[in-house]
Parts: structure tokens; sequence; C-alpha cells
């Protein structure tokens, strides 16, 4: 089952992969890939139900015109996921890892963990700004946004600025060790990320495991 | 565009106001832009660049004075700001590539460029990005030295607590139900001068009539109530501050001597170990952020004899 939920002008698709009670787990994508159609075989083992969100100009979601892409709208779209999902854990992939991470530390109290996982556009555009792509891109208005795979492949994550979410997320949720590293890239702000007491590296598995009973 | 308000006319004109000669719109990859010319269609090209929350009219007393001095003066509402398209996303590089259409839209060659606040960030990162493209730049109160710039939004700044996090995003839940507030004209002149304390009430009451629309129970500002001032993001000074030290054009900064809410606190000292050889800063004294709308005459002279 398919819902769209409006962020600002932007209708974003929320799909239910399993429906149940228990636990509730939120997944986010990669840059340029969409939510899975069934729940992949690595969350098989989670006890509750399962939702997965395409990000704006992605999947099902709305393709807005112009670009204009940052991170932090992105975490916008995954906050207005957890409001319709209700308190979650979040498990994202590349991307989706990093947008979990901020909406983490954003919203310790309603995400009740997160897993990064390795995939594209884990890796953003570094700490400092590189030569700035200001033109079109061809191709818009189809999904996925030609704009979102250059400006989110090129957004910038400082590490001080990332490693703050993980103090966040760390320092206000009530559960311990609510961030986990479970892929094995490891971009600058994620090694700073690491850094943080209470961040820890685990197999995704183990991470579901202590995330299920936070319920 | 606000059509003329025959119940507030006395508010429909300004001392040495002049409002466009001709407007026209600008299709920024499927966001239109409102854009506004002063002066000789024939003229050379000459661009303003409004700040953050701001909007092309605010240009109405002093590009008229560059447009009598021959230029043809082109300036354009930023995406969400006045009457450009409001927007699905908004980020500073989407503001860079708005203002290159714009400048497509006018002529392929190297144009001059004068910048407001926030508006010179933007040019210092076209001026990088696409050096061929500006042949001169002005920069009215925009060059860097503090964090945060206060009229940078949502993605351009670091410091943030869990409050203020969970507060952005309480305003993105309901974003597209959003609006502004609705008030008097009077009481959007009132309100603008929180932000902008140092100039008259009666300029204020001015830009509400172009900046502003008059709905049923109201006036509201038509800036997107999406776009919030202030927040956060990874942004820093210091960027910008690198692009200085590369830049290839001549250069000529204003900056302001009286902080106010708006105003980027540029510390002219501070600046110099970036400047590159052909920049000239200019501090004016007991001057707010809007140097060009405090001392439009003063300002304009110093921009057509760099120009020239």
């Amino acid at each position: 089952m398919t819902v769209f939920l409006q962020h600002n002008r932007v209708k974003l698709a929320l799909h239910t992969l399993r429906d149940g009670t228990g636990p509730r787990l939120l997944l986010l994508h990669a840059l340029g890939d969409r939510s899975p159609e069934r729940v992949p075989a690595e969350l098989e083992g989670w006890p509750g139900s399962i939702y997965a969100l395409d990000f704006t100009g992605h999947g099902s979601s709305t393709v807005p015109a112009g670009g204009g892409y940052t991170a932090e709208a992105l975490m916008g779209d995954a906050d207005v996921g957890l409001a319709a999902t209700g308190p979650a854990t979040v498990v994202g992939r590349g991307l989706g890892g990093y947008i979990g991470l901020l909406l983490a530390g954003a919203r310790p109290g309603e995400v009740r963990g997160v897993a990064i996982l390795d995939g594209p556009g884990l890796a953003g555009g570094g700490d400092r700004p590189g030569p700035a792509v200001v033109r079109g891109v061809p191709g818009a208005l189809s999904a996925p946004d030609p704009f979102a795979l250059v400006e989110l492949g090129s957004d910038l994550r400082p590490r001080e600025y990332v490693r703050r979410f993980a103090v966040l997320a760390t320092e206000h949720s009530p559960y311990a060790n609510p961030v986990a590293v479970c892929g094995r890239q490891r971009p600058a702000w994620l090694e700073a990320v690491l850094e943080v007491p209470g961040v820890v590296e685990e197999p995704l598995e183990a991470a579901l495991r202590r995330f299920a009973v936070f319920g | 565009m606000t059509a003329p308000v025959a119940e507030e006319p006395r508010f429909l004109t300004y001392p040495g106001a002049r409002r466009p000669a001709r407007h026209r719109w600008v299709d920024s990859y499927g966001v239109r832009l409102h854009v506004c010319e002063w002066g000789d269609a024939d003229g050379p090209p000459l661009f303003l660049v409004h700040g953050g929350s701001d909007f092309a009219g605010t240009f109405d007393v002093f590009a008229p004075l560059l447009a009598d001095a021959g230029w043809r003066v082109i300036s354009w509402d930023h995406r969400g700001h006045g009457d450009s398209d409001h927007a699905a996303l908004y980020s500073w590089d989407a503001d860079v590539r708005d203002a290159l259409s714009v400048l497509d839209s006018t002529t392929p060659d190297a144009v001059p460029v004068v910048a407001h606040s926030k508006g010179g960030g933007m040019m210092l990162q076209l001026a990088e990005a696409l050096p061929y493209r500006l042949s001169k730049l002005v920069v009215v109160d925009g060059l860097p030295s503090r964090d945060p710039a206060p009229d940078v939004s949502d993605h351009e700044h670091r410091k943030f607590t869990q409050k203020t996090l969970a507060e952005w995003l309480d305003h993105r839940r309901a974003a597209h139900i959003n609006l502004r507030k609705p008030g008097t004209l009077e009481e959007l002149a009132r309100r603008r001068k929180r932000m902008n304390p140092r100039l008259s009430d009666d300029w204020l009451r001015y830009l509400v009539t172009i900046g502003a629309r008059r709905d049923p129970d109201g006036w509201r500002w038509k800036l997107d109530p999406a776009i919030r001032f202030g927040g956060f993001g990874p942004w820093s000074p210091e960027w910008s501050l690198q692009r200085l030290k590369g830049l290839k054009v001549p250069l000529l900064g204003l900056t302001a001597t009286v902080e106010e809410e708006m105003g980027w606190g540029t510390n002219h000292r501070a600046l110099l170990p970036y400047l590159p050889p052909q920049a000239e800063i200019i501090p004016f004294e007991n001057t707010g952020h809007f140097i060009h709308i405090e001392h439009p005459h003063r300002v304009a002279e110093l921009v057509l004899e760099f120009l020239r």
C-alpha cells in the first residue's frame, strides 16, 4: 500500500512493505534509488511493521522543477514520513543513512535508532565547496531527478557539522547507542561520527535486535 | 505583480522612487522568475542582485540613478521572493543557477553586477564557477567575515541546537498550510521596521505596496512562507573568503559600520588578508546594512565611477 504525504509542495510516497503491530521501521533509500517493492532480505527478521519512503525527486514522489536539493530538505522529507508512521527505527542506505543520522539528531525522541548502511550518496561533497555546478541538467522532471543526483551528490558534509547531529542523537535519545554504523564505507564525516561517544559499529542484524527492543 | 492599490494612494510613491520601465519573465528550469528593467532597453546591461528576504523593488530609488546614467539596469526576484514562483526547494546553488538563467536571458557577454548582502555571496560563487561571465563586481555589505550571516536561510548555518532543529522540522511539517501573517499596510511596515530599523517609515510603507499583496483578510508579504529567516546547515564564511582570493574581476566592496539585525557585521580589516589585489573596500561611516537605500546618490556615484 502507498500513501502520499504532503511536504511543502511535494507529495511524498510512503510505502507500507509490511503492515502489523510491534515496533516500526522506516527505510530510507540511497541517492538515485527508490523504495523496494518488498521487504529486503536483511530486514526479514524485523518483528514489526516496515515502511519505506521515496525522497523528493525519487521513486513515486514529486519531481519538482528547478532543483534546489539539500540534505536538510530531505531530512524534512524523512520527518514527514516519521510523523505518519509514528516513532520508528530508521534504516538508511547511502544518502538515506546520512539523512537518517540528521533525523536522529533532530528528533531523538521519535527515532528509536538509526542504522547507517553503505550505498550511493553516502559520501556527499566533502568538507569544502569544489567547482560549483550552476547550469541546469538535461532530463529533469523524471525520477530520479538529475538535479538531485548532482546537488545531493556534491552536498557538503563538514565533519564538525555532521558530528553535531550524532552528539545530539546520543545525548538526547532516551535509549543507549541510538546510532549504529553498519556498513564498510567511511567518508570523512562518518569517521568523525564514529568518534562520538555512544556511536557504535555493529552488523545490521545486531543493531536491529537492539532497536526492536526500544519499541 | 501587485496591481495599483487605489485605497492606499499615498504610499504608492516615494521621493526618487521609480517603478521599472519593463517587466518580463524568465523560466529557470521550470521556476518562473520575475525580471525588472529600468532605463534604455538598448543600453549596456548592468545587473542588481537583492539579498535574502528582499525583492527587486527595493532598488526602486537606486536603480533609476544608474539607469539615468545610460545603463540598462536589470534585477529579478529570487525564487520564492517578490513576484517570482514559490518553488518546492530552495538552496544557495539554486539561487546561483537562477541568477545565471537571468544573465543568459539577457546577454552571453561578461556583465557588471552590483549585489547586496546574500546576493554578494551568490555572485562570488558565480564568479568562481564561471569567471568569464562577470566583468566587474560591486558587493554592498555582502562580503563575509561573520558567522552566521543572518539573512541566509535554512541550509547555510552551522550553529544549532536540538530545539532549533525540532522547530525547523515542525515548520516543514506544516509548510503546505502555512500562510504569512496578514495585517494592515502599517502593520507590515512596522514588522519590517524591526528588521530594517534605520529605514524610514515612508520607505517601508512604499515597499509594502510592492513586496506584499492584499488578500481579503489583509496584506501579506509575498515571500514564500516556507522560507524561514535563519536556520542551520553546513555553511562557513571561510568558503566565501577563500573565493575572494581567487577573484579575477575588479571588485568594489562597500561595507556598513552600524550593526543591524540583517547586517553581515563585516569587519573590513578582517577582510584584508583575503582580498585580491584589484579590490577596493570602502566602509560607510554611521551606516547600516542597506547602504544603497540610506545613501543612494553616493553609492550610485561610486558605482558609476567604478564602472567607467
